[in-house]
């Protein structure tokens, strides 16, 4: 008896589970970190998904097909999100993934998803993805190359060449440590000291305190991502260091300033999207619409403000949706040869043009260069 | 109720070759595949735990020596990926040695807490040496190649099915290995000393000795199922090391029946399964894995297997 309705509720949930997937016209597949350490990454980015998928089926879908979305968290492992990716491919039958949370997980998806030549858009930060360029893999935000390259441009103008970097050992910090490094000598700018902190740290007062012994050095520039950065800027200005301080475009978001205190956080510069400044983008700008369109509907849909990595999220389905509009059918091939014409797309992050040798499509003016002023943010050019 | 060593070793031989005719798509492979894997290194916790009674809280670290021996190998030595399995295996009972002869010396838990600081430290060293390990993101993996030569054969397989047959034919080995351990000298001694140190002792059997090599195996175990894990997923990142890997495996052994193989194998199924169920209850999906886990616990102490095998034969706890 009692095995029989044991057997039967297993029955039941599993013939649920499949009804559930049954009915949908358009499939498409997600799979992004929203448990997990990259948590604050993935969930805004799960919730735009939803909404823009809810939105966009409101307005009666892609070529009057409504969008069906199989979301699946991958908690920030990467072994996990390969199975997602598999399940998508193979069980789920979607025409593109979206996600890719981390570099990890994007880097664990991407030969799913080459294997299966699928468009696979991936929202995570690292060049590595879409450097070669592969035919299924493209990618949505600025590569953290592209960070270090505006914040020596802006260092340039300012005529800052000595410059000393703190970077977090993070896989962020790390990577975009290299790529600053790599970079550097193209805008003339010259690395004088160089200090790293573990992502655990509590206290980077006496990296920063070697740094300040070098007299030459002109200003910080500080490569890191979560709480590293915030207690940088909160050391810095308890050491009262007069030099300007960079960071970078993985801490662009209210919650930052928050965490350093916006007396310490003044005047610090950094990277951003347009997202970050809506308000301010002059009536003429591209984007201005598009991100009011975005920040006014996630933040009444969720009650929580807009971040950076939510519109990474939105731009891939925006460029996805885009690209099924324009698609000569639904099959994946079809789909990848569309978004790689991607052309003139106006997103959070910058305006996007794809080619086959280029699948970012967004150039360093996407880019705005924000200054901490009061608490809030404040366009620089 | 312990089944024959041939009986076991059938019933898992027919269920891996018979579950892919009820297989819908592709994706089951790769969930099976990834259950072999677990299974593999939960077999080494039977060996560890369920044999010699010795508790294990650094797996993962075995597994992440495995798995990055097969990263590191064939680049910075020039060998081939299976050598470089072998390379893991090899440094992982090496390790295992030097971490174990100490500690297992001492009575009482030590083993635990030393595997633990073990397991952190191996996912610290990941981490943290990136121009070696490529840090947090990780590093990729050699293709095995084995798959190209079967389908110069006239077997083509897709990637998954190679993966689920491959990791299939390993548990197999590896749980016939296990069983015959179980009626061995060794594993007679391992078996005696786990019921009293001092009977054991007293009739002549190196408590040490017999605890070091019970270890040894079952890192080799659980690094070879990292091998299988990075060679197949063909990039490894830290993750694999983490402290939670380490709990899961055990878990899984303990939730399942750590005395006999077949149980193992049905826990490691369950926790393998169960999260890939649990996604239509996404956000409830450790709250129900902790009620799977304490329900059994207080309702079938002895793991799931034997403690289902005994309400069949009408015997109850």
């Amino acid at each position: 008896m009692q095995r029989t309705i044991i057997s039967a509720t297993l029955a039941s949930v599993i013939s649920f589970g499949l009804t559930g997937i049954a009915a949908a016209d358009i499939k498409i597949g997600a799979t992004v970190s929203e448990t997990g350490p990259a948590s604050f990454l993935g969930d805004p980015e799960a919730k735009t998904l939803k909404l823009l998928v809810e939105q966009i089926n409101a307005a009666g879908g892609v070529k009057g097909e409504k969008i069906k979305l199989f979301l699946y968290d991958d908690g920030g492992d990467p072994n996990k999100a390969r199975t997602f990716a598999t399940r998508l491919v193979e069980d789920d039958g979607v025409v593109a993934i979206i996600g890719g949370t981390t570099t990890g997980t994007s880097m664990a998806v991407m030969p799913v998803a080459e294997e299966a030549r699928l468009p696979f858009i991936s929202l995570a930060g690292a060049i590595e993805i879409i450097d070669p360029v592969r035919p299924n893999t493209f990618k949505t935000p600025h590569t953290d190359r592209m960070a270090c390259e505006k914040i020596f441009d802006d260092m340039k103008k300012r005529g800052l060449t000595r410059i000393g970097m703190i970077s977090g050992t993070d896989g962020f910090g790390a990577s975009m440590r290299a790529q600053c490094l790599d970079v550097a000598s193209k805008y003339g700018i010259t690395i004088v000291a160089e200090e790293t902190y573990g992502p655990k740290d509590a206290d980077m007062t006496p990296q920063l305190t070697n740094i300040r012994s070098k007299s030459d050095v002109q200003a910080i520039i500080n490569p890191g991502f979560g709480q590293g950065p915030a207690i940088v800027t909160r050391n810095y200005a308890q050491l009262g260091i007069a030099l300007p301080l960079y960071q970078s475009h993985g801490v662009a978001s209210n919650g930052f300033i928050e965490l350093a205190g916006a007396k310490a956080a003044e005047g610090i510069r950094l990277p951003g999207t347009a997202l970050l400044v809506g308000e301010m983008l002059p009536e003429s700008d591209a984007q201005r619409l598009v991100v009011m369109a975005y920040k006014t509907s996630f933040e009444k849909a969720t009650g929580t403000p807009v971040s950076t990595f939510g519109g990474y999220a939105h731009d891939a389905m925006r460029i996805l949706v885009d690209a099924l509009n324009r698609a000569t059918s639904m099959k994946p091939a079809a789909v990848r040869d569309a978004i790689e014409k991607t052309s003139g797309l106006v997103g959070t992050t910058g305006t996007v043009t794809m080619s086959a040798k280029d699948h970012l499509g967004l150039d360093l003016g996407s880019f705005r260069m924000l200054e901490i002023r009061n608490g809030s943010w404040k366009l620089v050019n | 109720m312990r089944l024959s060593k041939q009986a076991t070793l059938l019933v898992l031989a027919a269920l891996i070759v018979v579950a892919p005719i009820f297989f819908p798509s592709g994706y089951y492979f790769r969930v099976g595949s990834l259950l072999f894997v677990n299974s593999l290194a939960v077999v080494g916790v039977v060996i560890l735990t369920g044999y010699a009674g010795q508790i294990s809280l650094g797996h993962a670290g075995f597994a992440a020596i495995g798995a990055y021996a097969c990263a590191l190998a064939p680049v910075h030595l020039h060998v081939h990926p299976s050598i470089a399995a072998i390379i893991g295996a090899v440094l992982s009972a090496v390790v295992a040695y030097l971490v174990g002869r100490p500690i297992l010396r001492l009575k009482g838990y030590y083993l635990a807490v030393a595997s633990l600081g073990f397991g952190i430290l191996v996912s610290m060293v990941l981490a943290n040496e990136i121009a070696i390990t490529g840090g947090p993101d990780g590093i990729k993996v050699p293709e095995l190649g084995l798959r190209a030569v079967l389908a110069d054969w006239g077997l083509e397989l897709t990637n998954a099915q190679f993966w689920y047959a491959f990791s299939g034919l390993v548990l197999l080995v590896g749980s016939w290995l296990a069983l015959n351990l179980y009626n061995s000298p060794t594993g007679r001694a391992l078996r005696g000393l786990h019921e009293s140190e001092i009977a054991a002792r007293t009739v002549g059997v190196d408590v040490a000795q017999a605890k070091l090599v019970a270890f040894m195996i079952s890192a080799v175990y659980a690094s070879v199922s990292g091998s299988l894990l990075a060679l197949q997923n063909r990039l490894i990142t830290p993750d694999i090391a983490g402290y939670m890997h380490s709990i899961e495996i055990v878990t899984m052994a303990v939730l399942g029946g750590v005395g006999s193989v077949l149980g193992a194998i049905f826990g490691a199924s369950i926790l393998t399964l169960l999260p890939q169920l649990l996604t239509v209850f996404q956000e409830y999906e450790q709250v129900m894995l902790g009620l799977v886990m304490m329900l059994a616990m207080i309702f079938m102490p002895r793991g799931l297997l034997p403690s289902i095998v005994g309400l069949v034969r009408g015997r109850g706890e």
